[in-house]
């Protein structure tokens, strides 16, 4: 290519790329408008969960159901909820097993144990925060808060870097090994956007579970807050968690 | 000095690039070209398409409101049905196909991964020895899992409490019912965590027999100054009544 094509090419290109900014402005017009298909407005939701910790009866149903609902790995070490067995001995020593981790309940009931003064299971999930640590770790943007304050992942974006997985303070990310993204509950986003209950919620036999919206008048997670006494996880980092604890044991981290 | 004339060519070519990208940046592309919103909402509208595998209790009902009432009016009521019968999102769309069938699981582990027992379930939460109960029946031979009754409803307070009753047994209190320190009401065999069972809120209820000069007929009892012995205490906060001698 000599000067005078090149300058040719170049005074023609200019006009052609005014149209750009045009172009620009109607995909960013169209991307705020969101899903044109259903009538949900997220910006009327403020989704959180209730955990009845006296409640759960560590079936692991959840588990086996998230597994199912959101493809995340059948392999016994990939989690977007997990259920933890805590033991707390008379000398005051905790033990923290995940009972999600077996394939199967043992055969033989384990012998009791009597320095175990406390006994019992508490259901683990991404707690959604107010102020995820995740959000604000990740180099690319890849995660973010959605206006109904579900975090989520854009597997688009993610580069695999695990700066969020290090980042959370409750280890509810995972590194997915099919996408090699980052991944975590969503709460089931594609479900609670159609009115339908997380998974983990649907299937939870004793209720342990509640899920419902913070910012409802009548909602029976709002009741689960206003009749029990509730903890949060690691209440001191103020990531303000919306996974709510009720009956919550102050050994529990 | 005079500047070769390259250097002013040059320098003329560079400016106007650096004019282009600035007009270009700051006039021409809108503010949120630059911001994550449309990134964030073609991620939203992602998860939004992701497919539903569990179609939810409601979809159930529409076809099978006859095992929905059953189970809806006994102790399972609050089990979702693809708590057993797996995700069936793929069965209601297509009734008939065979292929997403739901099953019908009529192992003992299915039951027994709620209902064998394990020390960290909660209190009163129904759970049996599976090597004692049965062991080689199958759960649904006796238990219609959607109206689980006993076979024989829990007539005394072990069928439940089975560890409390276990430890009472061994313990100087062996022949106290549960019945004489708890007040129960009839509801709570049906609906335990509706109508919780009361724990003494007085002395006297233990002073029946402890308290010096209750002229109690078993002269073993360990006989006490209620006015004097433990300040302003309910008995049952210091002593565990089921095992007064206590642990070790």
């Amino acid at each position: 290519m000599n000067k005078r094509e090149f300058l040719k090419d170049a005074i023609l290109f200019f006009p052609a790329a005014s149209v750009l900014p045009s172009l620009v402005a109607e995909a960013v017009a169209n991307a705020e408008e969101g899903p044109a298909t259903t009538g949900y407005d997220a910006a009327k939701h403020w989704y959180g969960m209730g955990i009845d910790v006296g409640k759960c009866i560590g079936c692991n149903r959840c588990v086996e159901a998230c597994k199912a609902e959101n493809d995340v790995p059948d392999e016994p070490f990939y989690f977007r909820t997990w259920i933890e067995r805590y033991r707390i001995h008379s000398d005051g020593e905790v033990e923290v097993e995940c009972i999600s981790t077996r394939s199967a309940p043992p055969e033989q009931a384990e012998p009791e144990d009597p320095t175990v003064v406390r006994t019992f299971f508490v259901p683990k999930l991404c707690n959604q925060c107010a102020h995820p640590p995740c959000v604000q770790v990740c180099p690319v943007g890849a995660t973010f808060q959605t206006q109904d304050g579900v975090v989520l992942v854009d597997a688009t974006r993610c580069i695999g870097c695990r700066y969020c997985i290090q980042a959370c303070p409750y280890g509810a990310r995972y590194l997915n090994p099919k996408t090699k993204t980052a991944d975590k509950c969503t709460f089931c986003y594609h479900r609670i956007t159609e009115g339908l209950l997380p998974a983990c919620v649907e299937v939870c036999p004793t209720e342990a579970r509640i899920f419902g919206d913070l910012d409802a008048h009548a909602d029976r997670l709002v009741r689960f807050h206003r009749v029990n006494e509730i903890s949060v996880l690691k209440p001191d980092l103020n990531t303000e968690p919306k996974v709510l604890y009720a009956r919550l044991d102050g050994e529990v981290r | 000095m005079k500047l070769p004339e390259q250097v002013t060519r040059l320098g003329t070519v560079i400016g106007a690039i650096v004019a282009i990208v600035l007009l270009l940046r700051f006039v021409v592309l809108p503010d949120s070209f630059f911001s994550a919103t449309p990134h964030q909402a073609a991620t939203v509208e992602r998860e939004m398409a992701k497919p539903i595998r569990h179609a939810g209790v409601a979809a159930c009902r529409d076809c099978h409101a006859e095992q929905f009432d059953l189970k809806y009016g006994g102790r399972h009521r609050n089990i979702g049905c693809e708590n057993c019968h797996g995700p069936a999102a793929g069965h209601v769309a297509e009734p008939e196909a065979e292929a997403s069938m739901p099953p019908l699981p009529r192992e003992r582990e299915k039951c027994l991964a709620c209902h064998a027992y394990d020390s960290s379930r909660p209190n009163g939460f129904p759970q049996v020895d599976p090597k004692e109960h049965r062991p080689n029946k199958k759960c649904v031979s006796c238990h219609d899992p959607h109206d689980p009754v006993p076979p024989k409803a829990p007539q005394d307070c072990a069928g439940c409490h089975g560890r409390i009753q276990q430890t009472k047994a061994l313990s100087t209190h062996a022949s106290v019912a549960c019945l004489a320190c708890h007040v129960v009401d009839e509801r709570h065999m049906t609906e335990p965590r509706l109508a919780l069972p009361t724990k003494p809120d007085s002395r006297e209820v233990c002073g029946r027999c402890h308290a010096a000069g209750s002229g109690d007929p078993d002269a073993s009892s360990r006989v006490v100054d209620l006015a004097a012995h433990g300040g302003t205490y309910v008995c049952w906060e210091c002593h565990y009544a089921h095992l007064p001698e206590g642990r070790k």
